[in-house]
């Protein structure tokens, strides 16, 4: 792997910790409201996933979609912007955290209601497919979602018309407060995607390369005319569901074993950093990402601890300008609002 | 006579009908261990167990459905859908099934299951969680709709609706959860068919129904503090059946008519208020009646825009005053 793209993607990572847990403050300060689901903890997935990506892709995702957007290269101070829920904001105000939109990204949006992001994404695979070009849709989705008829019926059109549609679960292993033994009788998600003879792995979802290398591969398919493939990313959530749920029904323990041990951001940074891992350790692991990573530590020097201070600042005056942004930024009107329900009726063009 | 929140209320009307019929069930995301979003069914789980308090997966049409069917064995499942813009996802089975069940079936099934589920516009939750639909489920033979304005009547609309032999929706409010009111000791059962004059006036009747009754009733305090208008405000806390004789009743005393509602206008409560109004007593008008309503578009995140697009006091004052003045 580029040293370049390992260093990217930790930098998102960074940003993307740095800009949820601003989102946080600024919600307890009353500048945004509603529903506000928080990332941290999952940042490999959205990172690993779309750094695979083309800018031809289209992406769907759910309301826990700020990184994704983010990563898809929406500036930070228009998706906080929609936050704050301001003209600037990238849905101009009249979405909010749930519903992020960038057609010109192809960011076809954040939808709030669990399972109706599956036919959309694949329909939009379907007019991908119709019109043979290399592109391929990418559908986010939570390890809750899975049990919505609307996830089979997909799957199942979406294997049998062949459709260019990759399925990513994020799986951190609770619907709000329901632990997915709890609501699934099958807790392996890749496993249902075999039911519709679509190719599926469980990855490791806190470590970002396991998900870029994945999803390279998955894409690699799906743009060969081999139709949908699934990937199951295992991650965790830091924090509760969203900002109204303190998320006390789960053990401390298991929080705190994997903020401990399992923080993707922590994982990147070990992984990225050239103090580590130790040559002996290298020399002692056999797995494809440590030799990779090895290689490239005999190549460069990666990122000193220096470097990667001064990535955290970097990350930290973005965020501090995103803030401003989204502040200074008008107030929509409700003639905004008539406008966004009437607009875009007339000379409709394919992106 | 104790004061009880909107959601304790709730919850005691529950607890009482599990505790004294076994096959009273309730069902939902995560009601149970987790107690519910609006802790209407706090504490039940670990009294009556995982059997009758069941925490689903999210699958609405599928749960709803499997209600349905364990109702037609006898089963009383009390099924909430944790706010009703998820309740569009079961509608096939609310609509298809359980309205029509006993009709298709010359009577011989029926599904006694009541959903309860939060409706309205709370604070900033977006266009697709903040849907009134109230308009959707009365528009539909076969399904009874209630929704509760007070403690009071969350917890007897409840129990009636538990030992009803009609599939009954009941449309309860996102911001009313924690609404203090006093709810009598005796267990009692609000009717399921009525309308209430929550306050008596002689000029002119507002018509609410759940969270717009307290707007009703606010704006007819200014009205008879700052212009000498008494309005008389009537509670339809029962959308189907509406309760013709009570909306005509007061009609013909105050003989002026204002329907405040959160929806949208299209055809929803007022447009239905209207027309039974002109069929039952359209001689006894002396005015037009007017419809306060919210804005036509979906929900707008922006905190200004989101209050602009809901009907406020001073819009129903308003409505009155340039009503009078005809
Ligand atoms: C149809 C529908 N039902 C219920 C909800 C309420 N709800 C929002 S998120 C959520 C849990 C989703 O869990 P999962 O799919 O695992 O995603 P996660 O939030 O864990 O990323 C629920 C029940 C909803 N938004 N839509
Ligand atoms: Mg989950």
């Amino acid at each position: 792997m580029e040293v370049d793209l390992l260093k990217t993607m930790l930098r998102d990572m960074l940003l993307a910790r740095a800009f949820e847990e601003r989102a946080a403050q600024e919600y307890a300060q009353g500048n945004i409201a509603g529903f506000l689901h928080l990332y941290p903890g999952e940042e490999a997935i959205a990172v690993g996933v779309l750094r695979a990506a083309e800018p031809a892709d289209y992406i769907v995702s759910t309301y826990r979609e700020h990184v994704h957007a983010l990563v898809r290269g929406i500036p930070p101070g228009v998706v906080m912007a929609e936050l704050f829920g301001k003209k600037d904001g990238c849905s101009g105000g009249m979405g909010g955290s749930m519903h992020l939109f960038d057609r010109e990204r192809r960011f076809m949006g954040g939808y709030a209601i669990v399972g109706e992001t599956f036919p959309v994404a694949t329909g939009i695979g379907y007019a991908v497919a119709m019109r043979r070009l290399p592109e391929a849709v990418i559908c986010f989705f939570g390890d809750g979602a899975v049990n919505q008829g609307t996830f089979h019926e997909s799957l199942n059109m979406a294997a049998l018309w062949k459709l260019p549609v990759l399925f990513v679960c994020e799986n951190n292993h609770y619907q709000i407060g329901t632990e997915i033994h709890r609501h699934s009788a099958v807790a392996e998600v890749w496993k249902r995607a075999c039911g519709y003879r679509i190719p599926a792995k469980r990855i490791d979802g806190m470590d970002v390369l396991a998900v870029h290398e994945a999803t390279v591969a998955a894409l690699e398919q799906i743009r060969a005319g081999n139709g949908p493939q699934l990937l199951e990313c295992e991650t965790y959530r830091f924090r509760g569901h969203s900002m109204a749920d303190p998320g006390s029904y789960r053990p401390k323990v298991e929080l705190q074993a994997f903020e401990d041990n399992e923080d993707p951001v922590k994982i990147a940074i070990a992984e990225t950093v050239a103090a580590y891992p130790t040559g002996e350790q290298i020399a002692a692991a056999g797995s494809g990402n440590i030799e990779r990573l090895s290689g490239h530590l005999q190549q460069s020097e990666l990122l000193t601890a220096a470097q990667l201070e001064a990535m955290r600042k970097e990350v930290a005056e973005v965020v501090e300008e995103a803030v401003h942004f989204a502040a200074r930024s008008p107030e929509p009107a409700m003639e905004d609002a008539q406008a966004a329900l009437d607009c875009n009726r007339h000379d409709e063009v394919l992106i | 006579m104790a004061e009880l929140m909107y959601w304790e209320a709730i919850r005691r009307a529950h607890d009482e009908e599990m505790a004294r019929d076994p096959l009273v069930i309730c069902m939902g995301e995560d009601i149970g261990v987790a107690g519910g979003t609006y802790k209407a069914t706090k504490g039940l789980f670990d009294k009556y167990g995982p059997e009758r308090v069941i925490d689903t997966p999210i699958s609405e049409n599928g749960f709803t459905g499997l209600g349905i069917g364990a109702s037609f064995l006898g089963v009383r499942p009390v099924i909430e859908i944790m706010s009703v813009n998820f309740a569009w996802l079961a509608m096939d089975q609310i609509f298809n099934t359980a309205a029509k069940v006993r009709y298709m079936s010359g009577g011989q099934l029926t599904a006694p299951i009541v959903v309860r589920s939060p409706g309205g516009t709370a604070h900033q939750l977006g266009a697709q969680h903040s849907a009134r639909m109230e308009k959707v489920f009365m528009g539909i033979a076969g399904l009874r709709v209630v929704t509760p304005s007070t403690p009071k009547q969350a917890y007897g609309l409840l129990k009636s609706a538990i030992r009803c032999e009609d599939p009954v929706f009941i449309n309860e409010h996102e911001l009313m959860y924690n609404l203090k009111g006093e709810v009598p000791d005796q267990e009692f059962f609000h009717p399921l068919e009525g309308s209430e004059v929550v306050r008596e006036g002689r000029d002119v009747t507002l018509f609410g129904y759940n969270i717009s009754v307290h707007w009703a009733l606010q704006a007819a305090e200014v009205l008879s503090k700052q212009h000498g208008i008494e309005a008389e405000v009537v509670d339809l806390y029962t959308l189907s059946p509406l309760d013709r004789a009570g909306i005509a009743a007061s009609v013909s005393k105050t003989h002026r008519a204002i329907i405040v509602e959160e929806a949208e206008p299209a055809v929803g409560v007022g447009s239905e208020v209207m027309a039974i109004i002109n069929e039952e007593c359209f001689f006894e008008l002396d005015a037009a009646p007017l419809r306060v309503s919210a804005v036509n578009v979906p929900i707008p995140y922006n905190r200004q825009l989101e209050k602009a697009a809901l009907p406020a006091v001073k819009d129903v004052v308003d409505a009155v005053l340039s009503q009078v003045a005809k």
